[in-house]
């Protein structure tokens, strides 16, 4: 039976696969460039979401220095993969540092780039801030996040400073950022699923008992946070790579705060959760345009405010956590067992149910 | 640099550490209690600082009525605040109320750029504060000298509120172990709600004083000072009075002397307040003035 099943689920998974490229084939070629970007974002988002998710949701760490590894990542894909010709454009004011004027990477080769960088720089930050815990933990990551910002505005020759830089490859196909998040989804589940995925967990839900049990709190938690900040450094580089101009107050508290919301939204330790909400924000973001648009309700005509959206999905964080604190998700994923189960329920209720009903555990 | 100028940078450097120490003593004083960075406690300025705005601009009041009834009103927004988005979580994980907390601020954040549109606008500044005094060669903007004796008078209040009066012994007891003092009779709920309505009128003063000094206001003004004032606190030692107040001063005058002295490094005068809080938690967690804290199981 269990044979039976694991077959199963491994044509299911594949059928779903082939399902979302074709979906994704789909998109691709009736939608128009506007609605492409705006799933490309969903995508990005979901990258971004996976990372931090890693970090808050799984080993209960609570960093607040997502934007900035984004920048890090967004300017180091940037820097490495725009032509010459491109950079000397922009380095008007100060000229670019020698080595990396001539440099020109195919964009295959920038991306892990830029997540190795972010990842390394993750490192290099997480031997001060994870002796902290908690909250002093959040401040000291959003100070790292925000110190970041101050030197990437400060140090001209390599970052163009505040003038930001322009003209980055632009890539709007929808194969290239939805195959990176699927690698990312896969990738972060295979982390979230091993023993180094148990051991996160452990720390999560009672760090003292977990180093009681022999697991090493500071190996895990410097696992986390720079697998976290690899991740957010390909979100941002493909950000980058999405809108081709970024410059450092891209990258405030504000973006922070956008992924936060979307793990919140989908359940911290949740990788099912951030996928669903990090679409749903995504695609939120532009629907809600509306009410920042002038309304006309006939008898009624309200002018346009620009801003409206945000005071919605601060308003809507708020509710989340203030009524539904797990999320759309909770700490629970998706899995084939439950769509068996509740097929087989359907065709045979007399008969003793599935025991395992639920879609508690991993798939 | 002539002795003059930097008496110059002192006055402007204890000017803005008493702003720094007044919107500090609302972080500390929540923390202590909640155990809460408190993220809209910064935002409660912005609040201050358009309720006074539009007193006395709209509402053509003079400054001695308007600048009151925006403390009030900071007041009530603060008290709101716990009631609606902390009180309800107050037993849930840490993390949960601070996320609420992170909500909060946006919402008051954006809410402003909705109601108030985000061009920013100029702060009235009444003839009293901005008058020029002549100290020989020094001269110093009436509000410099304001700003001192202001956050003095209002520290001695507050040092008497929490010292002398019950509902301070409550807030202290209630700081010290929160279960044993419900135990006690001590009512909770009234307790942080006084701590609130405290922490948050003592951000209005400083708000308002912080408009007059730099009088261009807009709805993410408090972010930056917000974030800054929860360094001093941390540098002071939070949960302390004491310490806030000193980490006020500490983290003030120090940001002018650093731009004073080295003046190629103004660029980077707002990730100083960052460093030094990274600093000091690696070296010294629990503050200058900080009681050693130990986790418990």
């Amino acid at each position: 039976m269990a044979e039976n099943n694991s077959n199963l689920k491994f044509f299911l998974t594949v059928g779903a696969l082939l399902l979302a490229g074709a979906a994704v084939f789909t998109a691709q070629n009736i939608f128009d460039d506007y609605k492409i970007r705006i799933l490309n974002l969903a995508a990005v988002y979901v990258i971004l979401g996976l990372g931090l998710n890693v970090i808050n949701g799984f080993t209960g760490l609570f960093s607040l220095g997502h934007a900035g590894f984004m920048m890090i990542g967004a300017y180091t894909a940037a820097l490495l993969s725009m032509p010459p010709a491109a950079k000397a454009m922009n380095f008007y004011m100060k000229p670019l540092i020698a080595p990396l004027t001539d440099v020109h990477l195919p964009i295959g080769l920038a991306l892990p780039a830029a997540g190795l960088v972010a990842a390394f720089f993750g490192l290099l930050i997480a031997a001060p801030v994870l002796r902290l815990k908690g909250d002093y933990l959040a401040i000291a990551s959003l100070g790292f996040a925000e110190i970041m910002r101050v030197l990437f505005t400060m140090a001209q020759s390599i970052t163009n400073g505040a003038l930001g830089l322009k003209g980055i490859p632009s890539i709007n196909s929808m194969y290239f950022y939805w195959t990176t998040a699927l690698v990312t989804l896969i990738l972060v589940k295979q982390l979230v699923n091993s023993s180094y995925g148990r051991a996160l967990k452990a720390i999560r839900d009672d760090e003292i008992a977990a180093e009681a049990m022999g697991i090493n709190l500071f190996y895990h938690k410097v696992l986390s946070f720079s697998t976290g900040a690899f991740f957010a450094g390909i979100g941002g580089a493909l950000l980058g790579f999405l809108v081709t101009t970024i410059d450092p107050n891209m990258f405030t508290f504000l973006q922070t705060f956008n992924i936060l919301m979307i793990i919140v939204l989908g359940g911290l330790g949740s990788l099912t959760g951030t996928v669903i909400s990090a679409i749903i924000v995504a695609v939120m973001m532009e629907v809600l345009r509306i009410v920042d648009a002038p309304i006309n309700l006939g008898f009624i005509s309200l002018p346009g405010v620009a801003g409206m959206r945000m005071v919605i999905f601060s308003l809507l964080l708020l509710l989340v956590i203030l009524f539904y604190q797990h999320g759309i998700m909770g700490t629970r994923e998706f899995n084939w067992n439950w769509i068996i189960n509740k097929i087989k329920h359907n065709g045979d209720i007399g008969k003793k149910g599935g025991k395992s009903h639920g879609a508690v555990g991993n798939g | 640099m002539t002795f003059d100028i930097f008496l110059q940078h002192l006055s402007n450097g204890i000017s803005l550490g008493s702003l720094y120490a007044l919107i500090a003593i609302g972080y500390t004083m929540v923390y202590g209690i909640l155990r809460l960075i408190n993220f809209a406690h910064g935002d409660l300025i912005m609040v201050a600082a358009y309720s006074a705005f539009y007193g006395v601009i709209l509402f053509r009041m003079p400054w001695w009525l308007a600048f009151p009834l925006a403390i009030i009103i900071t007041t009530l927004t603060g008290v709101t605040i716990e009631k609606v988005a902390y009180k309800p979580i107050r037993s849930s994980p840490r993390i949960s109320i601070l996320i609420s907390a992170i909500a909060v601020s946006f919402f008051l954040e954006n809410l402003a750029i909705v109601v108030f549109s985000g061009r920013p606008k100029a702060f009235p500044q009444p003839e009293i504060f901005s008058k020029m005094i002549e100290f020989g060669e020094v001269y110093i903007m009436s509000l410099s000298f304001f700003i001192p004796v202001v956050t003095i008078v209002v520290l001695a209040a507050l040092n008497y509120l929490v010292n002398k009066t019950t509902t301070g012994i409550a807030m202290r007891a209630v700081a010290r172990d929160y279960e044993t003092s419900s135990l006690m009779g001590v009512e909770i709920n009234r307790i942080v709600s006084y701590t609130f309505a405290l922490g948050s009128a003592l951000a209005a003063v400083g708000g308002i004083m912080w408009s007059m000094k730099f009088p261009q206001i807009q709805p993410l003004m408090g972010i930056f000072p917000g974030l800054k004032c929860f360094i001093a606190a941390v540098v002071g030692g939070i949960g302390s009075i004491t310490g806030a107040t000193i980490g006020g001063f500490f983290l003030g005058i120090m940001e002018i002397m650093l731009v004073a002295f080295l003046p190629e490094l103004t660029g980077y005068r707002d990730a100083f307040a960052f460093v030094l809080l990274i600093l000091i938690l690696i070296f010294r967690p629990t503050g200058i003035i900080g009681e050693k804290l130990t986790e418990k199981v």
